[in-house]
């Protein structure tokens, strides 16, 4: 712009050659490394039931709620339906992959099954997106639930390509190279490596124009639209990535437990992901994370607790639900938000940083 | 018949913002009726009139936030009445708002950039901007522009009222504008801070025209060149400032009529 003539305002190329590295933050964070190393040698630390049983579901999980914190921490899109994208990509690689159940599985070698299935499951979230992207806020959360009740009691009564309420049994997992993928430790480290890839991906589209235009649509989808963004294609594009992300933990989920029925993909577990990422705290991609291992372990461990208590095991969810109640009720934007409080309120006020991330 | 329509087509041709009976009906509630209006490339307007006259609906009929009920509107000759907002924000035609409409959760700079971002190609870019990115210098420039690089890897969440009337100029500047809109731009400003403002509507590229609402008659009638009062959802009268503010009937309905 020629504006820039007054003598106040002439550039000064030191300003902007100061511009703040916007490549990777947590690079310099010692906490950030020390966990990626402890993940890495998990293996040597951990048995096999904590490997498979608390960590890799911890971060099936947390792929499946990162997407859904992708949609509503930056695009401001609750989205109930991510768990049923993941459900729905798990039963494709069971259907068009090996399973027990050969009058239904196309017997298709897995590295066809998972693109297919990943391509299908993408599909599939993109258009309830595009319907969800018509509505806002409690609109979408209705048309996105509706979308997970009805998927879940389609699997139900649907014998021929989703076999009713038993579901799909001893569907196979890859063995290459040598290496049963689904052995404890190799199975850690597909799980790790895909969770990886996801929370990087979601850390640097933040910063990307898609990204950035995306939470410019979540903080005002009018202005946007005055800037010359067509909202409702970035907000479809959204569910598009999005759903790619819960697609990735479909295939995961599909291979941990071997067998995928409705039970998995019931409307109890589309809000369980919920749960998970607003406790966890949907302002950045390592909140879902928090939220699951919270979830897994409370799901692990609070019926050995409460039933030494002397309560019901199966209360465990009432531990979940209170837990849930408290987070909500003093930070807006769950454990990392309590997190990040603790830590400034131990920092000097004059070394505050003038901007947090993520929105307020 | 067909000659006056070739006439009135070539009029059109000419002008940068081409109204003509524009009507918008909310249920009942005229907004706007038959509003015809025709503003030259790089001419300054005012449109003045009190609360409920119609300006900020007008603007968003030009705009594309609402469809005219009827009517047409062009945009350098172009027929936009049915594009969606920002096919006309693409082609040129920018807007600020009367209560700021921004990004409260992003940085300064991050608004602007997006701003930038909204008017060029790559609005879906998966790669985060460089070092040496040509739209990443632009939104520098603009928030040095606007006197906003202090503040500019602040959110905007913590910005004055003052500062945030100024981004939100900024945004409306970004890319290549042909014609902005300001909607009462110095709602609320100091006088320092409308003093800022004038000199940035001043010094705009002469080819850039703008139509500005805005209630204070001293910034209003300082940086516009010709002026269309608006009463009750019609246009109540055109001139040049001088004409409006001597007329007896504008006195009797806005400049006296209880306005403060």
């Amino acid at each position: 712009m020629s504006l820039a003539h007054d003598a106040r305002v002439a550039v000064r190329p030191a300003d902007v050659a100061q511009r703040p590295a916007r490549t990777w933050p947590e690079i310099n964070n010692p906490a950030a490394w020390i966990v990626a190393v402890i993940l890495l040698i998990m293996p040597l630390i951990a048995s096999g039931f904590f490997l498979i049983e608390i960590f890799a579901t911890t971060l099936i999980l947390g792929i499946m709620a990162l997407s859904l914190m992708f949609l509503a921490g930056y695009g401001g899109m609750v989205s109930l339906m991510q768990l049923t994208i993941a459900g729905f990509s798990a039963y494709m690689v069971a259907v068009f992959g090996v399973s027990g159940n050969a009058n239904i599985s196309l017997g298709w070698p897995w590295w066809l099954a998972v693109p297919m299935a990943l391509a299908l499951a993408t599909a599939f979230g993109t258009l309830g997106g595009a319907l969800a992207v018509r509505t806002e806020g409690i609109y979408t959360i209705m048309i996105t639930l509706a979308i997970g009740a009805a998927f879940y009691y389609f699997t139900n009564q649907n014998w021929a390509i989703f076999n009713g309420h038993t579901g799909i049994n001893t569907v196979a997992t890859p063995h290459f190279w040598g290496v049963n993928w689904r052995a404890d430790i190799p199975f850690y480290y597909v799980v790790l490596a895909v969770a990886a890839l996801c929370y990087f991906a979601v850390e640097y589209l933040s910063r990307a124009p898609f990204g950035l235009a995306l939470q410019g649509v979540r903080d005002n989808p009018r202005r946007m639209a005055a800037l010359g963004f067509n909202v409702n294609a970035h907000r479809v594009a959204a569910y598009a990535f999005a759903s790619f992300v819960a697609a990735l933990a479909g295939v995961l989920q599909v291979w941990n437990y071997r067998q995928i029925s409705p039970g998995s993909v019931s409307v109890g577990a589309c809000i369980d992901v919920l749960i998970i990422a607003v406790v966890g705290g949907i302002t950045r991609p390592i909140g879902p994370f928090i939220g699951a291992l919270i979830f897994v372990l409370l799901r692990t461990f609070a019926l050995d607790f409460l039933v030494r208590l002397g309560l019901d095991g199966n209360r465990f969810r009432l531990l979940i639900g209170l837990g849930f109640l408290a987070i909500v009720f003093w930070s807006s934007d769950g454990v990392i938000g309590l997190w990040q409080r603790w830590r400034q309120s131990r920092r000097p006020a004059a070394n505050r940083p003038g901007g947090g991330r993520g929105h307020g | 018949m067909d000659s006056v329509a070739q006439r009135l087509s070539a009029v059109g041709a000419g002008a940068a913002l081409e109204l003509r009976g524009v009507t918008r009906l909310f249920g009942a509630l005229a907004a706007l009726t038959d509003v015809t209006i025709t503003v030259r490339p790089g001419e300054r307007r005012a449109v003045l009139g009190s609360n409920g006259a119609g300006k900020t609906t007008l603007f968003n009929c030009i705009t594309g936030d609402f469809a005219p009920s009827s009517g047409t509107i062009r945009f350098f000759g172009e027929d936009v009445t049915h594009f969606p907002p920002y096919e006309r924000i693409r082609r040129g035609l920018r807007r600020t708002y009367q209560i700021s409409a921004l990004f409260p959760g992003l940085t300064v700079q991050d608004n602007v950039y997006l701003a930038c971002r909204g008017v060029s190609r790559g609005r879906f870019s998966l790669l985060r901007p460089g070092q040496n990115d040509a739209l990443m210098h632009a939104a520098d420039n603009l928030v040095q522009a606007v006197h906003l690089a202090v503040v500019k890897d602040q959110r905007v969440a913590e910005l004055a009222h003052g500062q945030q009337r100024q981004l939100e100029i900024a945004l409306a500047l970004a890319g290549a504008p042909r014609f902005v809109l300001f909607d009462e731009p110095a709602a609320g400003l100091s006088p320092t801070e409308r003093a800022e403002l004038i000199e940035i509507l001043t010094s705009l590229p002469a080819h850039i025209g703008y139509i500005i609402i805005e209630h204070d008659m001293d910034v209003a009638l300082r940086v516009v060149e010709s002026v269309t009062m608006m009463h009750n959802g019609r246009i109540f009268k055109e001139g040049l400032p001088e004409e409006i503010q001597s007329d007896p009937e504008v006195q009797e309905l806005y400049l006296g009529g209880g306005h403060e």
